[in-house]
């Protein structure tokens, strides 16, 4: 308060409110009301809780495989949980899964940014609308379908490719082809590629469609031409938004089951080239070994189960902080 | 650019020469043509080959062309034009074939008789047979998960939307997009060592159910969410101005004024789970038999039903067949519940109080 100001008497101090009044003001005093949050908030918490739930499950049956496992878990090249000793690791489960995710960004990102680009700066405007539409409707074919069509109709196609990438990059070591069928990690690769193009054409869209109009035309009034724009002011603006979308295709890429095990022929070993069979994927190997799987065998599964559940959360987190982040910094709303 | 059009026409000087619109159709036919040539004298016989030398020609041709026409800014952005071009028929080709060849093969078997029978006395190789038990199944289980999972998701959004402040609803929207990447055979093994290991139940659709619920989830809260948030704040005002209590509100004023968009919600999750395989080869075991009660011992569904006729069929026509028109059926059913909600979407959409 002001000193000079003469002293007006003090405004009588209201009532400190009676906890019922609190209680009016949130308006949750009536029964009716206290039931209702109970429940919507029981249901968030129950969210919660399954989440939790998740965690604790699967670390407690990974807990009791690891501790039976005679070799290192992260390390070892190995997988027969039902031996004597039993021996297990995921070494080869890891390279497969992070190798064949890498080629299916390498591959996917890319042509998403593209169709994306097309979708909103290139295609004509009656075009857009539609387009759009049958990319969203494409997230929807199950993964099954997927895996059928990579196996009965992608692999039989790429015999010709793989040939081609032997003859003149087989002295690089990555693309040397000893002639098998086509169901090596490069192939897993393009399929999850195909797979996850419309999660990350959907949401680099989205973003790139709230690039602010008057950034698009000042850069038109400067003279730029249209791929110029698009460098100068659709990327920068959207950079962010690509990412995390990039995440979000990566998390699926990590964790998808049935159209690698239906397309890949794993062996429990590492090769170098990408067109020979080699490594398997954590989805993979646990769908194609489960059936015969004893108890233990189960619960090496599950510890495998595991570590793809954390490298998920790690990927998801990220991006959704990401997304996050831009939501709260990006000053142009215009 | 060139002195002719400089010296006799002044105001086109203000524009740099440009080349006429066939041009890019023009490279675009010579290139295809051009690596047909090259792959059928090199004998190349698969149409990936030629058609990435076509590409490559259409790229190199049309930038060298245009940068001698139009200047190499020009060129670029035509470069940069025919990359988008082909980035969108790169993706289109194998979309398009998965559609083709889904209905191509599947159409062969796909009848009455397929829809009604099951698999029961029918070998893998034999012809025959068909989807009922697997039909019967994924209906029942995803209609359980959806039971399960649209109550729990759409208060969990009215929580977030309607009271949630703070640490809580934070963490809960933190977790819920954290779900949505859940891979679905975690959801399975998880159900697996809670309820198959240590709780010692059975097989059981109900088991595939509780993890397709767990997929299903984050997707209805989400959508939810984004529908309730929709709906104007004045109608929730008008509302509680009159008296109204707050769950009358929500129950009577915010929940049927975004009805629409949670009904399309809810059926685009059921689309998204209809077609999860993992969670279920986990949990709901197989069988070629009719099994209607899908709380007790094995269930057929469909995704499991089309690998298994894969898996099991050593390569042999009839089961191929069957795979491919079982596929069909899903795709089909995903489809019409997508355009359905959709459909929905655009009819029920909220008015925003303009």
């Amino acid at each position: 308060m002001d000193i000079s100001t003469p002293k007006a008497p003090a405004p009588p101090t209201p009532e400190p409110p009676t906890t019922e009044q609190k209680r009016a003001a949130r308006g949750a005093t009536r029964p009716g009301d206290r039931i209702f949050l109970a429940l919507s908030r029981g249901s968030g918490i129950f969210l919660l809780v399954v989440m939790a739930a998740i965690a604790v499950f699967l670390s407690l049956r990974a807990f009791n495989a690891i501790s039976e496992d005679e070799a290192n878990f992260f390390t070892t090249f190995e997988w027969n949980p039902t031996g004597e000793p039993p021996v297990f690791g995921i070494a080869v489960l890891a390279f497969g899964t992070v190798v064949s995710s890498i080629i299916a960004l390498a591959i996917a990102v890319p042509v998403s940014i593209g169709i994306a680009l097309f979708i909103t700066h290139y295609a004509p405007r009656k075009l857009g609308g539609p387009i759009a539409y049958v990319i969203d409707l494409l997230a929807a074919v199950p993964s099954i379908v997927y895996g059928l069509w990579g196996a009965l109709v992608l692999v039989p196609n790429l015999v010709g490719l793989y040939g081609w990438l032997d003859e003149y990059l087989g002295w690089t070591g990555i693309f040397e082809w000893s002639g098998g069928a086509p169901r090596a990690l490069l192939t897993v690769g393009i399929l999850l590629a195909i797979m996850i193009l419309p999660i990350i054409t959907n949401v680099s869209r989205e973003v790139f469609r709230q690039v602010p109009q008057m950034h698009e035309e000042a850069a038109l009034a400067l003279g730029a031409t249209r791929w110029e724009v698009i460098r100068m002011s659709v990327l920068p603006y959207g950079r962010s938004g690509v990412i995390s979308a990039s995440m979000l295709g990566l998390g699926r890429a990590l964790g998808e089951t049935m159209a690698v095990a239906m397309v890949l022929s794993p062996t429990f070993d590492i090769n170098a080239s990408l067109l020979d069979p080699g490594g398997g994927t954590f989805a993979q190997n646990i769908a194609s070994k489960f059936n015969e799987a004893t108890e233990n065998g189960r619960d090496a599964l599950i510890a495998s189960g595991l570590v793809l559940f954390v490298i998920t959360l790690l990927v998801n987190g990220t991006a959704r902080i990401i997304i996050e982040r831009r939501k709260e910094f990006s000053g142009a709303n215009a | 650019m060139s002195n002719a059009t400089l010296s006799d026409k002044r105001p086109s000087s203000l524009k740099g020469a440009t080349l006429p619109k066939w041009f890019a159709w023009a490279v675009a036919a010579g290139s295809v043509a051009l690596g047909l040539g090259i792959s059928a004298a090199a004998g190349l016989d698969s149409s990936i080959q030629w058609a990435l030398i076509a590409a490559a020609l259409f790229v190199i041709g049309s930038y060298g062309i245009s940068a001698r026409v139009e200047g190499r800014r020009q060129a670029k952005d035509r470069i940069a034009t025919s990359l988008i071009w082909v980035a969108f028929l790169l993706a289109v080709i194998p979309l398009a074939s998965l559609i083709y060849e889904t209905i191509k093969r599947g159409v062969k078997v796909l009848d009455g008789y397929f829809l009604s029978h099951s698999m029961g006395v029918v070998s893998d190789t034999e012809p025959g047979g068909g989807i009922y038990h697997a039909l019967l199944g994924t209906l029942e289980q995803v209609g359980i998960a959806t039971v399960i999972s649209v109550p729990i998701g759409v208060l969990t959004a009215i929580y977030l939307v309607e009271y949630g402040r703070g640490k809580l609803s934070r963490a809960i929207t933190f977790f819920v997009d954290v779900m949505t990447g859940i891979p679905s055979i975690v959801a399975g093994l998880f159900i697996l060592s809670l309820w198959i290991v240590i709780l010692g139940m059975g097989y059981s659709g109900f088991a595939g159910s509780m993890a397709l619920s767990i997929l299903m989830l984050p997707v209805v809260v989400r959508s939810t969410e984004e529908m309730l948030k929709l709906v104007p704040n004045e109608l929730r005002e008008a509302s509680l101005a009159l008296g109204v209590p707050k769950w009358r509100t929500i129950l009577k004023v915010v929940l049927p004024t975004s009805i629409g968009g949670i009904t399309t919600g809810v059926m685009l999750a059921v689309a998204r789970i209809t077609g999860e395989t993992a969670p279920l080869l986990l949990l709901v075991w197989v069988t070629n038999f009719i099994n209607s009660n899908p709380f007790k011992d094995p269930q057929g569904s469909l995704p499991v039903y089309i690998y298994l006729q894969f898996a099991n069929s050593g390569g042999l026509g009839p089961a191929y067949d069957r795979a491919w028109a079982a596929a069909l059926v899903l795709i089909a059913f995903i489809m019409i519940l997508n355009l359905v909600a959709r459909g929905i979407a655009r009819w029920k959409a909220p008015k925003t109080g303009r």
